[in-house]
């Protein structure tokens, strides 16, 4: 050995992965070397953990016209000459650092994944995780990740249409953001992430590279967060005004039909730009870093090579474009810099000036060591959870009105108000349903989107926990009237060198895979995020699925609340509203009200599909006011926010005060509220009996009472005012 | 009838205008790039909404430098109309083109909400088909939408009928309960003495359809039409 241990772990490699490079080169790397291969063998960028386990999901269809992995984003076409681009992605551990810059550039970094497709960002969502409310961390993390969101996404006249927010103290130390983006492009016209041709001008555009972000992938992202630990300098600092402009830039710059190739400049920057466009090449390339325009003197090829600076990105032009593309940039007050040209032999060579500082084989940087860990040291019986059944001390309208102003359930208005979710007026509909519908202006379709996961479960049982994140996913769209199409996830998990936590991965993606198969939804796209733990806490194990829905636009979208007063509400997917005291398993209820996670949930997949596909159905008849999955809190929380949401009232004779407990707030899945005008009903009982999809009468909706039979009395006010008050703001 | 949509570095809903214009109501548009100075053939230009210059330093205080702003001054002293939509407004303000400036909104955030507006006035271009105390859906989005005046400017805005729309409750209250932003008088749009120039925080182009929730925007532009058919 002949580096010493200080210099490893600055770039997250471990002896045995040092020596392995020696082998690979015959030599020993030189510093610029070694900080190529510390990016592209990160966990961030190599994904060393989970690269073979996500080998096994499901990523085509007939509509999929990019996988996962071959491009930055999935693609699928929607008809009509269009495709949809789509992808979540995690920026945690620098939102846990400084959370308004990183959460501002985790939307930056997606935004540039999905104009690399050469897509018009058309959509954001966020799925947010943080720890216990209250805790001046927690607080100072949650303001600002929001402010950061609203100040990036708003200036660039994207809307943020959706999301979901949860508060466990699990989150305390690492805080989850992950932020998804939707474009739009015409089927013929996705762009290519590879340099394609030997000669290729490579174009930086954009900002200035400077010292921001060194380090990101490998020191930050990839391991433990402690709590002792400055890395502020890692994060990098965003500029959504220079963002625009790189949108606009690059949009026009493809559109010339000059523009071979398009790469965003994300984690490691580019280092992981040019080698990941040189390797789908199977080319090499060529970069001067004297010729990369810098914030600061005396950047060296390292520091320039690993910089993460924000708002870059690289295009691959025919020299005798290359004026005409500089134009384009010009026009927008951004620059385009020729800095390397893409070459015959597969390395990747660095100068600085004259002197060449690095020389590498590009395979010997994509091919990261991939690692599994063994778990059979885990006794499978100990996984087995028993519910804990605490004893009641709330009566059952006190623990509705406390889970509804709990803030894991209440009105996310407050948040929701300070993004933008209408620019670009394709918002039919917004934050606070199920899920998002926007029109695709020019053609017959809608989307609709949503992004979920019960992290509760996936702790309980990973493997069933993710099917029903898919399953939920799935559910948000269809309650809209949408056909899920496609999946993205993002694999939020602590430290993968833990069997217990290796477990949960695999588990995690099994269980996935499985759900995406029986939907028919493949998971085109993703990110995992490892090591989310410090020396107090770890996370849960939380695979965010983000869902993607299509509809024709001759079906009217279905919204959450109540419409109108003396409409029949039904539950679809049950026969039952006396629910076994099993549906409490990872419930809201017991989580909330008496701190106790435990259980086992519980899906049946096959029901699942066939109520999504009844509701659909029913809304593509015209025969539905309203529609509303039944998730955290149960039935009577669903029945709550229907009520808030449309500030209608609701009246029903079927609650008793037997065990109200499960009957009330028990979460069995595959449930949808419905309403509709009464002259309907005949027809919608007949329609779920003859596909054989349970369904019941729950009740009818009324102007201002809210009483469930013997159980609940109270009024639309009492449970509005307890439902806008979950979370800080005005 | 040619109305003309400016576009500076940032603009955003330049887009949404051209759309509801010419695609949704049929009336022809155009973009107009900032660094453009002859404007002749636009009977009405309209400054969209956005982040002009990421609206650093202060909003529209780099856009009021463009090549465009010159020739908006002879444009709008020629008598032809304007309208400034939020950023656009702000831009208007600083330029100087209409009084006042927008603060910071009261409650010191971003905000984007369903408001609803009470028609002010109706003896101009930009509102002649509404009625005088018509209600409106129409929705803001802005961080900087906190109108101000020193009190003898609203003064003269009050008295001159410069007022072109309020913030109001869904049946017509103007009292501050109603007031997203913290604007003087509950003010959501003015007009310059002239009245060819309309300056408003809402976006009008985010209401000219029925799948949208509102048709309210619409009128704006019809309004404008007829003004111009009207006088020409």
């Amino acid at each position: 050995m002949d580096i010493d241990k200080k210099t490893l772990e600055e770039i997250a490699l471990s002896e045995k992965e040092y020596e392995k490079i020696i082998e690979l080169l015959g030599r020993s790397p030189n510093h610029v070397e070694l900080g190529l291969f510390g990016a592209m063998w990160s966990e961030h960028c190599g994904y060393k953990h989970s690269k073979h386990l996500i080998k096994t999901l499901p990523s085509k269809s007939s509509r999929v016209l990019s996988e996962s992995g071959q491009e930055n984003a999935g693609a699928i076409d929607i008809g009509d000459g269009y495709a949809v681009v789509f992808k979540v992605e995690s920026h945690n551990h620098p939102s846990a650092v400084e959370p308004f810059q990183g959460a501002a550039t985790g939307v930056g970094g997606i935004v540039r994944d999905i104009l690399a497709m050469g897509a018009r960002p058309i959509a954001i969502l966020n799925s947010l995780r943080f720890g216990t409310l209250g805790e001046s961390k927690t607080d100072h993390i949650f303001g600002g990740v929001v402010e950061g969101i609203s100040w990036y996404g708003n200036c660039l006249g994207i809307p943020n249409v959706g999301g979901e927010i949860y508060f466990d103290a699990c989150y305390q130390d690492n805080p989850l953001v992950n932020a998804l983006c939707v474009g739009l492009v015409e089927s013929d016209n996705i762009a290519s992430s590879s340099a394609k041709s030997i000669g290729n001008s490579v174009l930086l555009v954009g900002a200035d590279t400077g010292r921001d972000g060194i380090h990101g992938a490998s020191g930050l992202a990839s391991r433990n967060l402690d709590a002792e630990q400055e890395m502020r300098p890692t994060v990098q600092v965003g500029n959504p005004f220079l963002e625009k402009l790189l949108i606009e830039g690059c949009l026009e710059a493809l559109a010339t039909g000059h523009v071979e190739g398009i790469q965003d400049l994300g984690a490691a920057g580019l280092t992981s730009s040019t080698v990941e466009a040189a390797s789908k090449a199977e080319l090499g390339i060529f970069i001067n870093t004297s010729m990369v325009p810098t914030r600061e003197d005396a950047m060296s090829p390292y520091e320039i090579m690993l910089s993460e600076s924000q708002e870059r990105m690289l295009l691959f032009v025919r020299p005798e474009y290359v004026e005409e593309i500089s134009n384009i940039f010009t026009k927008w007050g951004i620059y385009a810099t020729q800095i390397g040209e893409v070459i015959k032999e597969p390395h990747i060579e660095v100068n600085d000036g004259t002197k060449s500082v690095a020389k590498v084989p590009i395979q010997f940087l994509t091919e990261a060591p991939s690692y599994s860990t063994d778990t059979s040291s885990i006794d499978l019986k100990s996984l087995n959870n028993i519910l804990h059944q605490p004893d009641p001390s709330l009566s059952a309208q006190n623990s509705l009105l406390s889970l509804l102003e709990n803030n894991n359930i209440g009105s996310r208005q407050s948040v929701f108000q300070k993004y933008d979710s209408q620019v670009q007026t394709n918002t039919i509909i917004g934050p606070q349903h199920s899920a998002a519908v926007l029109r695709i202006k020019d053609t017959t379709r809608m989307i609709s989107l949503s992004i979920d996961c019960n992290s509760r479960y996936c702790y309980l049982d990973s493997y069933i926990g993710a099917q029903i994140a898919v399953a939920e996913a799935c559910r948000n769209v269809s309650c809209t009237g949408a056909t899920p199409i496609a999946l993205t996830d993002c694999l939020n998990f602590a430290n993968p060198e833990r069997p217990e936590i290796y477990f949960q991965l695999e588990q995690s993606i099994q269980g996935m895979g499985l759900a995406a198969r029986t939907f028919d939804t493949p998971i085109v796209s993703g990110n995992a995020s490892l090591y989310n733990q410090s020396d107090l806490s770890e996370i849960y194990p939380t695979p965010i699925i983000g869902c993607l829905g299509v509809m024709p636009n001759s079906v009217t979208p279905v919204k959450s609340g109540f419409t109108e007063v003396d409409a029949d509400v039904f539950i679809l997917g049950t026969n039952t509203l006396t629910l076994e005291r099993d549906s409490l398993s990872g419930s809201e209820y017991y989580s909330s009200l008496y701190q106790s996670v435990t259980g086992s949930p519980k899906i049946n997949l096959e029901l699942e599909l066939q109520v999504q596909s009844l509701c659909r159905d029913l809304i593509a008849k015209h025969v539905i006011l309203s529609a509303h999955d039944c998730s955290e809190g149960g039935l009577a929380v669903a029945l709550a926010e229907c009520s808030c949401i449309g500030s209608i009232g609701f009246i029903s004779n079927n609650f008793n005060l037997n065990d109200w407990e499960a009957d009330l707030f028990g979460e069995s899945q595959s449930r949808i509220i419905i309403s509709c005008r009464k002259s309907d009903s005949q027809s919608i009982i007949e329609q779920a009996q003859m596909v054989n999809v349970p369904i019941i009468h729950l009740g009818t909706t009324t102007d201002y009472k809210f009483k469930l039979g013997e159980v609940i009395n109270t009024d639309v006010s009492t449970l509005t005012s307890a439902w806008s008050s979950a979370l800080p703001g005005k | 009838m040619l109305f003309g949509i400016i576009v500076f570095p940032g603009t955003w809903s330049d887009t949404d205008c051209f759309y509801a214009i010419q695609d949704v109501l049929g009336f022809r548009a155009e973009y107009v790039w900032h660094e453009e100075t002859d404007l002749s053939r636009f009977d009405c230009l309209i400054l969209p909404g956005g982040f002009s210059y990421g609206d650093y330093l202060r909003t529209g205080s780099i856009a009021k430098l463009s090549p465009i702003i010159a020739s908006l001054d002879s444009y709008i002293n020629s008598g032809k109309l304007v309208i400034g939509i939020c950023n656009g407004f702000q831009i208007l303000c600083e330029c100087g083109f209409l009084p006042g400036v927008l603060l910071k909104n009261d409650c010191l955030e971003y905000r984007c909400v369903q408001t609803n507006l009470k028609v002010a006035s109706n003896d101009h271009a930009f509102s002649n088909l509404y009625n005088i105390d018509k209600i409106l859906d129409i929705p803001i989005s802005h961080g900087e939408g906190n109108y101000y005046a020193d009190q003898e400017t609203i003064s003269n805005l009050e008295a001159n009928n410069q007022i072109a729309f309020r913030y109001s409750s869904p049946g017509g209250d103007t009292s501050a309960e109603y007031n997203p932003n913290g604007s003087i008088n509950n003010i959501a749009g003015i007009l310059n003495a002239s009245k060819n120039v309309l300056g408003m925080m809402p976006h009008p182009e985010r209401c000219c359809e029925s799948i949208l929730g509102s048709e309210d925007g619409a009128l704006i532009f019809k309004s404008i039409s007829k003004w111009i058919n009207k006088n020409i």
